[in-house]
This record gives structure tokens, C-alpha cells and sequence, in this order.
């Protein structure tokens, strides 16, 4: 897939909670093709702290506004940064990189997108993708708090959700890995993106069931292209570089303790 | 438009402008956003004679201006790079060059021999930073002795252009530089990352998996431009500066410091076009203060 490196222009800037930020960009040129769990690596200015560039999940492509939304959690000075850029500002992107998520293999393939935190990003995406081939896409998608579910109402509006929050305050109490559809309902892919831990009880919960399972890392990262191997996970193939190989890769490539 | 052409021993560059070892993969990968034959040499990635897993995750820190890296010379080998990598680099047009490592001097000339009978491979730039297995793990390039050992082995081997990577971890880098100079290198270049740390303060551990690593970018920048200078005006073969370059007033700092051509690394993260960007500044500034060629402003710094 071809890279490029544009000057896309800030849209809207939209605070989602107190950590969170919707950037939404457009570009005078049409925005090129992207697959669901892609990232994009933003360059960051005006901030001395940061050097390198922030990679950022693809958390909608809007072909017919010709948008790209990014979904930034705001956690170091090169991330708030981010959260103050304004409408018409610049923002520098090379993008579309890395391997996303597998497509399902038609429209009544039963898939189940798992999402924690600002890892629901780039589930959007892919719930839209699934959407425009037909598909219904099923989102199980967890939080600390009520509060610190994003972009709820996106979901609600391309498939089924069902969410967990950890007190309780929306949907079941618990953690996602504990949520009754798992019991009640069988699919044949399961597709997640969240802290680690929660990455590791989906892989889990997949792997005994015998579910096919990809999940989207996101190790520390410099050049984002594969050049200068930083962001290597280790693998069933050695170490590879989470930025080309990934970050979605499946489960059970990975060595984790599952 | 200058003439901007330089020579390192018999290798021409179109111009003084190549990438740094490790940070611009095969150039394959920045294939889509840079025009690779209008570079003046691509340094590919560091090869080894055998495999290399290099170290755990993490391997990188952000510092201030710059970031610490311990990839470890992760790498298939040499033979896999002939077989796999070399048939889809050799036709780019520019001059395609290999960054060698080793263990001891044996491996580095064997690795740098299989590398001599690739016809597109006009040079070979030696990474002598790494740790020497046979004498206690201290990296060869810290000592006169241990830089000879290796240049000596793989002069005897490689018969093109051989460049050797020095690093600035050294009390003295002329005397380093000199003896590799008279054990029969074509040209030296520098500087290598610097070693340094980070911490992690919340988890009390260090940032990186094997607690240090070198440090490069615009932060390393004046101190690689000093050494370029002691260093070229401290031998008679050509020298490559690098460390910290980004645009280009840096560039031409280390040309106007003495060196012939220039190495652009970590910027390559940042700005992926930075290359381009820097071989168009450096014309347009030879233009604008009617230079001809590059020549006239490489050691033209006055004392």
C-alpha cells in the first residue's frame, strides 16, 4: 500500500473527556485508500519534549467528506499538543501504514470486535468497513467508567454493542472477558484492541474456545516503517517490527502467555 | 545549479547527501516518498556474518532532540542479505553500501568478503562500535589496537571502497582514526551514537531492555561536528560526517568542518523526506552565494 507524507488540514478538534480529543482532518486532494487497524504517524510541533513523530490509530475514513478521524489520548506533551491544534491548522501525517485487520470472508461471517479504552479507535473503522460490505458487526467494548466510554453513539450506529465497565456505572459490571454474549453467543473471529492485559484475557478466552483471534499492538515506536526496528514484538517467526508486520497480528503468532 | 559531485577514493556520489546505517532500512521501505536515485549513497542496514535476533523490547527512549536506541544489529545474515535483499536494492541507481559488523576481525572479513563479490555494492562502511567477543566484550573501536585489528582483517578482504564508522565513546578519536587510516581504510566516518540512559521513575527501571543505549539526533549534533573537524584535520583520507543532522545549515557546517560528504539518520523518523529536502537546500545555497561546486565549501571554514 503506498505511503505518503501530507499536510492534511485540522477540521474540528472535539474533546471526548477530559483525556480524550476526536481530531477530524480533510486534505484538498482525495484521502487514499486505508484498511481498518492502519496507523498514521503524526509529526508533532511546538512541542520541545518531543522528537519523534506519534503514531495514532485510524479511527475513521469518511470517503465521501473525504475525512480521516484521528482519536487521540492525550497522556504526554507531544499528545496535548495534539489536543490544541484548531480548526484550519495543519497537521503533518505519513499514512496509511502497517497491516490491519483481517476482512471477514463474506457478510454473515459472525465477527466479534473487542475494544478497551482509547483501543476502541480503530474498531470503528473496521465496524464501518464490515458495514459497507454488508456485514453486521457485533462491539464489545469495555471502560473503567461510564464516563471514560468514547465514541458510543458512532458504535450504536453501525452494529450491535455491548459494553462492560469495571464499576458498574453502564452495561455489566467487570471486565469485558466477563460479559454474558461470550457464554450466550458463538462467533468465528474475534478482532481487539486495548491495554494489554485486557488483549491478553480476549486472547485467552479465543484461544481455548478455538476462535481465530487478531489483536493490535502498540509497542514504542520510532519510524513507523519498518526501517530502524524498535518496535519489534516477539514472535513464533523471532522479532518483528510491530509497525510493518503489524500491529494487527494473530494471536497466535504472538508469545505471549496465553 | 552546482556541480555537487564528491569523491570518496573511487566512488563517485552525485551528490554529498547518503542515509545512516539503521535508520533507513534497505531504502526499499522509503521507496514511496523519497526518490532513491537522486541520493548520493543509501547505507543499508547493519549485516553480519551469521543471524542476528538483536536485543529484547525496548529498545528505544525519547530524549530530548533525540532518542537512545539498543536494536542490537538485529539481521538475517549476510547470506540471506544476497539472496533476498541485494537482487531487489542493485538496481537502484545510486551508490548502494553495505554497513558490516562482526564478533571478532575473522567474522567481519567474511562477512566483508561475500559482500566484495556483489557488483553493485561499491563499498562498504565498518561498524567497528561493536563488542569484541574475544577480549572481554569491549567494543573494538575504542582502542587503537582493536580498530587495527579489524580494519587490518577486512583491508585484506575487501578490495572497494572501505569506509569505517568510528565511534565518539573514545578519550581520543584522531589517534582512532589515524590507525585506521594506516591500516589501509579508504575513509572514516562519524560520529556513531553516543552511549547513554534513560529511567523509567515510575517502574524504578531502566528505559531500555539492556539499560543503555546510543544516543542520537539534533542533540548529538555539535559534538559530532566537533570531532568531524579534529578528525579531518587530523588525517588525509576523506571523512563522512553524521550526528544530529536535519536540514540543511547542518549539513553544510560539516562540509565547511571538512567532511567530503554527509550521513542523514534519525531525521529520516521524523521527516521522511529530509534527504531530498537537504540535497535541493545545499544547491540552492551554493547557487545563492555563487559557489560552482561543492568543493569550494567542503574544510573551507576559517581558522
Amino acid at each position: 500500500m503506498k505511503k505518503y507524507v501530507l499536510d492534511l488540514t485540522v477540521k474540528s478538534v472535539e474533546a471526548l473527556s477530559a483525556k480524550h480529543v476526536l481530531i477530524k482532518l480533510t486534505s484538498e486532494e482525495t484521502l487514499p485508500e486505508m484498511t481498518p487497524g492502519q496507523f498514521v504517524e503524526v509529526r508533532v510541533d511546538n512541542s520541545p519534549s518531543t522528537y519523534l513523530r506519534r503514531p495514532i490509530s485510524i479511527n475513521l475514513v469518511d470517503y465521501n467528506l473525504n475525512e480521516l478521524w484521528l482519536l487521540v489520548a492525550m497522556i504526554g506533551d507531544g499528545t496535548r499538543q495534539l489536543g490544541k491544534l484548531h480548526a484550519g491548522d495543519k497537521l503533518n501525517c505519513l499514512f496509511p501504514l502497517g497491516n490491519g485487520f483481517t476482512m471477514p470472508v463474506d457478510k454473515s461471517e459472525k465477527i466479534l470486535l473487542v475494544g478497551g479504552g482509547v483501543g476502541v479507535a480503530p474498531l470503528l473503522h473496521f465496524g464501518c468497513e464490515i458495514r459497507r460490505m454488508g456485514g453486521q458487526p457485533t462491539f464489545l467494548l469495555g471502560a473503567r467508567s461510564k464516563s471514560d466510554l468514547l465514541e458510543l453513539e458512532y458504535f450504536e450506529k453501525i452494529g450491535r454493542v455491548f459494553v462492560t465497565t469495571e464499576d458498574g456505572s453502564l452495561g455489566e459490571k467487570g471486565f469485558v472477558t466477563n460479559h454474558s454474549i461470550l457464554q450466550n453467543e458463538k462467533f468465528s473471529r474475534i478482532s481487539t484492541c486495548g491495554p494489554k492485559p485486557m488483549m491478553v484475557s480476549v486472547a485467552r478466552y479465543a484461544m481455548s474456545n478455538n476462535i481465530e483471534c487478531e489483536a493490535s499492538l502498540e509497542n514504542n515506536m520510532a519510524c513507523g516503517i519498518g526501517a530502524c526496528l524498535c518496535c519489534v514484538e516477539k514472535t513464533t517467526e523471532g522479532h518483528v517490527c510491530v509497525c510493518q508486520e503489524g500491529p494487527v497480528l494473530n494471536i497466535k503468532k504472538l508469545l505471549w502467555q496465553i | 545549479m552546482a556541480n555537487l559531485n564528491v569523491k570518496i577514493n573511487d566512488l563517485v556520489l552525485k551528490n554529498p547527501v547518503m542515509t545512516a546505517s539503521g535508520t533507513f532500512g534497505y531504502g526499499i521501505e522509503f521507496a514511496d516518498l523519497v526518490p532513491l536515485d537522486e541520493l548520493g549513497g543509501i547505507i543499508v542496514k547493519g549485516t553480519t556474518l551469521h543471524a542476528r535476533e538483536g536485543n529484547d523490547y525496548p529498545r528505544m527512549a525519547e530524549t530530548a532532540s533525540g532518542m537512545l536506541n539498543c536494536v542490537g544489529l538485529q539481521n538475517k545474515g549476510v547470506d540471506y542479505f544476497c539472496e533476498h535483499i541485494y537482487p531487489q536494492i542493485k538496481d537502484i541507481n545510486t551508490n548502494m553500501i553495505v554497513n558490516v559488523s562482526g564478533n571478532d576481525p575473522e567474522t567481519y572479513a567474511e562477512c566483508a568478503a561475500r559482500i566484495d563479490a556483489l557488483d553493485s555494492i561499491p563499498a562498504i562502511e565498518l561498524n567497528i562500535s561493536c563488542p569484541n567477543v574475544k577480549h572481554g566484550g569491549m567494543s573494538f573501536g575504542v582502542t587503537c589496537d582493536g580498530a587495527a585489528s579489524v580494519v587490518k582483517a577486512v583491508r585484506n578482504a575487501y578490495h572497494k571502497t572501505l569506509i569505517v564508522k568510528l565511534s565518539p565513546n573514545v578519550t581520543d578519536i584522531t589517534s582512532i582514526a589515524r590507525t585506521c587510516e594506516e591500516e589501509g581504510a579508504d575513509a572514516v566516518s562519524l560520529i556513531n551514537t553516543l552511549m547513554g540512559m534513560a529511567v523509567d521513575i515510575e517502574k524504578r527501571e531502566p528505559m531500555l531492555s539492556i539499560r543503555t543505549g546510543g544516543l542520537s539526533g539534533p542533540a548529538v549534533k555539535p559534538v559530532a561536528l566537533r570531532m568531524v573537524y579534529d578528525v579531518a584535520h587530523a588525517v588525509n583520507i576523506p571523512v563522512v560526517g553524521l550526528g544530529g543532522i536535519s536540514n540543511t545549515s547542518d549539513a553544510i557546517e560539516f562540509l565547511m568542518c571538512g567532511a567530503t560528504a554527509i550521513e542523514i539518520g534519525t531525521s529520516n523518523f521524523v521527516d521522511p523526506t529530509v534527504t531530498i529536502n537537504v540535497i535541493n537546500g545545499i544547491n540552492d545555497w551554493l547557487d545563492s552565494h555563487g559557489c560552482k561546486s561543492i568543493n569550494e565549501i567542503i574544510g573551507a571554514i576559517k581558522d
